[in-house]
């Protein structure tokens, strides 16, 4: 099992007799040094609610998002409407439970692209030296420089039509968040994988690889790859806060999600111009985007400390 | 430290052609064709529409496309504002005094937040002022921007109506008044960026603090026995800013687009509002112009964060 090497030297903490009769995983230390960040638990318990409220909340609260009731418009939390109503009267926790669905789906699809992008450029760059590693990492460099918002904007606003046509209103707009996000978001992780090749490639296990005659693939992707997933792991979940952030950006300036997709962003958007008479309106899906971005990082932060073996805790 | 200019100069050039490169590409890829209504119209004959194209030099080569366009932009000539009827470059020029004033301030209230309390929560690292700055900082920079506006108009405009919600350009109150009403209003937009941007920064403040307060000049200025006070402020701040003020130009790319949704949730009549005003009106020339000045402001924010990067630490520049 070459490509078992622990990836987290376990800090040698226990004596070894200790050691002998309890073996350590690298992902039992982990998580013993995950529970003492007490802010980054408190992250993953609020990320788990979320994500459970956002996949099983629609079957628990079922009421459809679009039966419109002017009767019951612009109507405070009460107990038939939790989070209220909005201006057609429809059921404001039935709306943020799918649309939270939307959000988090973005988050978790763009960050996809960003990392498997991001790892690809890195392990190219990192394992050829020279010319390629240039070209690449200027790519990298010029892509870091681009001013970001008003380019997601321009490629938005000039794709979106046609788009539309090909894959459908709703696909479509997905389609092309979640691309141009992820496609704005993978130059860290492209540099940090490379940071990670550069130095592991010249590391003693790797070279025994090499010995045994381990092709260049091999050698990255059982020995190589595993090693440098720490920080692209802890870059991922940030990424996840920062594609969210993205998407309500966009919903929220009416360039992402169409109304009949109540994303979190797209909820605000329709809140805002409401706020004197319904607040509620704007604090529920404000408070949620708030509350998910802050529990990512917070849970990335704990999730950097414990896959980092040098940092003694 | 000329040649060091010089060679950073060298190196902002490309990536400015590399940014022109992208723009270009993203426009010419869309899909679209400007003389498309031409086509749909039966009174128009097909031989005017090619004439049309050959006039405009859409059928020339994509190099040659380019470089016209390219030279162009360089020269200021931007084309002309389908929507309000006026040459870009006015309009633009209009709305960028705004946009700076917003964005200069909001960045001096991010710094005299930043740097007092990153200093002092890294004099007393993981001392309960650190981990209360800490998870504030956290707080700060996790709000997102269009959020937190919400919630300062939702308090400070709607619940105790202490400040204006919308920007006014043409303000008719004279002398002290006037100064006062620009002050209330720019209150609310330079609060929410500065907020955000404060929170990152006091991170890199205490980081880049606590990586100098360990170093053997700091034990040698303590041992000479300069009070605690003159060691932080002459000795250590001195040093940990250097790799502060980079950051500070380095990160203007994102601060200029936080800018452009402050500035949509306030009505501030700036270059962000006029990016997004175009877009819902389909005002391409102004859109394309926009984003090429701030294409140009990063280059020319990174090429600044350089040379003075070099200023600030002559090891960099003698490299």
């Amino acid at each position: 099992m070459a490509g078992s090497i622990p990836a987290f030297p376990t800090a040698n903490a226990l004596s070894d007799a200790a050691a002998r009769a309890l073996p350590v995983t690298p992902g039992a230390e982990a998580w013993r040094r995950f529970r003492r960040h007490r802010l980054a638990l408190a992250g993953a318990v609020i990320l788990g609610i979320l994500v459970f409220g956002v996949l099983f909340g629609p079957w628990l609260w079922p009421v459809p998002i679009n039966e419109i009731d002017f009767g019951a418009k612009l109507k405070t939390p009460s107990w038939q409407h939790p989070f209220g109503t909005d201006d057609l009267g429809q059921d404001l926790l039935a709306r943020m439970l799918y649309g939270g669905r939307i959000s988090l789906a973005v988050g978790v699809a763009a960050m996809l692209i960003a990392v498997i992008v991001g790892t690809f450029v890195g392990a190219v760059a990192g394992m050829s030296r020279g010319r390629v590693d240039i070209a690449l990492m200027w790519i990298t460099d010029l892509f870091l420089s681009l001013p970001q918002i008003p380019l997601l904007l321009l490629i938005i606003y000039l794709f979106r039509d046609s788009l539309k046509v090909w894959v459908g209103p709703e696909a479509g707009v997905f389609v092309l968040v979640v691309a141009v996000v992820g496609g704005f978001r993978w130059m860290p992780v492209a540099r940090l994988v490379r940071a990670q090749f550069l130095s592991l490639r010249e590391k003693e296990f790797v070279e025994a690889a090499r010995a045994l005659g381990a092709t260049t693939s091999r050698q990255v992707v059982r020995h190589i790859l595993p090693n440098s997933l720490g920080p692209v792991i802890v870059a991922g979940t940030i990424d996840v806060a920062a594609a969210i952030i993205a998407e309500s950006t966009l919903s929220f300036l009416g360039l992402g999600f169409p109304p009949d997709i109540p994303s979190w962003g797209r909820l605000l958007f329709d809140a805002k111009d409401y706020l004197d008479i319904a607040p509620h309106w704007a604090l529920f899906p404000g408070g949620a985007i708030f509350l998910a971005v802050l529990s990512i990082s917070f849970f990335g932060d704990g999730l950097r400390d414990a896959l980092d073996p040098r940092k003694v805790m | 430290m000329g040649k060091y200019v010089l060679r950073r100069l060298l190196i902002a050039i490309p990536s400015l052609i590399g940014i022109s490169i992208v723009l270009f590409t993203v426009v010419a890829l869309a899909p679209g064709d400007p003389f498309e209504e031409l086509a749909t119209n039966p009174n128009i004959p097909a031989e005017v529409r090619a004439n049309l194209r050959l006039k405009f030099g859409l059928d020339d080569p994509v190099a040659v496309r380019y470089v016209r366009w390219f030279t162009s932009m360089l020269q200021g000539d931007w084309g002309f504002s389908f929507v309000s009827r006026v040459d870009v470059d006015t309009l633009i020029l209009q709305r960028i005094p705004v946009t700076l004033l917003v964005i200069g301030s909001s960045q001096l209230l991010a710094l005299l937040i930043a740097l007092p309390v990153g200093v002092y929560a890294a004099t007393r690292p993981y001392s309960v002022f650190d981990q209360i700055a800490n998870t504030l900082a956290f707080i700060g920079f996790s709000l997102p921007t269009f959020f937190t506006g919400i919630l300062l108009i939702l308090v400070f405009s709607i619940w105790l109506d202490w400040l204006p919600f919308v920007y006014r350009a043409d303000i008719a109150s004279t002398g002290w008044r006037w100064v006062w009403d620009h002050f209330k209003q720019a209150i609310m937009p330079v609060a929410v960026l500065g907020l955000a941007q404060g929170g990152s920064w006091t991170r890199y403040v205490r980081a880049a603090v606590l990586d100098v307060i360990r170093l053997d000049y700091v034990t040698t200025a303590r041992s000479k026995g300069l009070s605690e006070r003159v060691v932080v402020v002459k000795h250590v701040v001195r040093n940990a800013l250097i790799p502060v003020a980079t950051l500070v130009f380095l990160q203007m790319p994102a601060i200029f687009g936080g800018a452009i949704i402050t500035e949509q949730i306030f009505r501030v009549p700036g270059i962000g509002s006029l990016l997004i005003s175009a877009i819902l009106a389909n005002d391409t020339p102004v859109i394309i112009a926009v984003t090429f000045v701030l294409s140009c402001l990063v280059v020319l924010c990174n090429f600044t964060a350089d040379v003075i990067y070099g200023w600030l630490d002559p090891r960099i520049s003698y490299r």
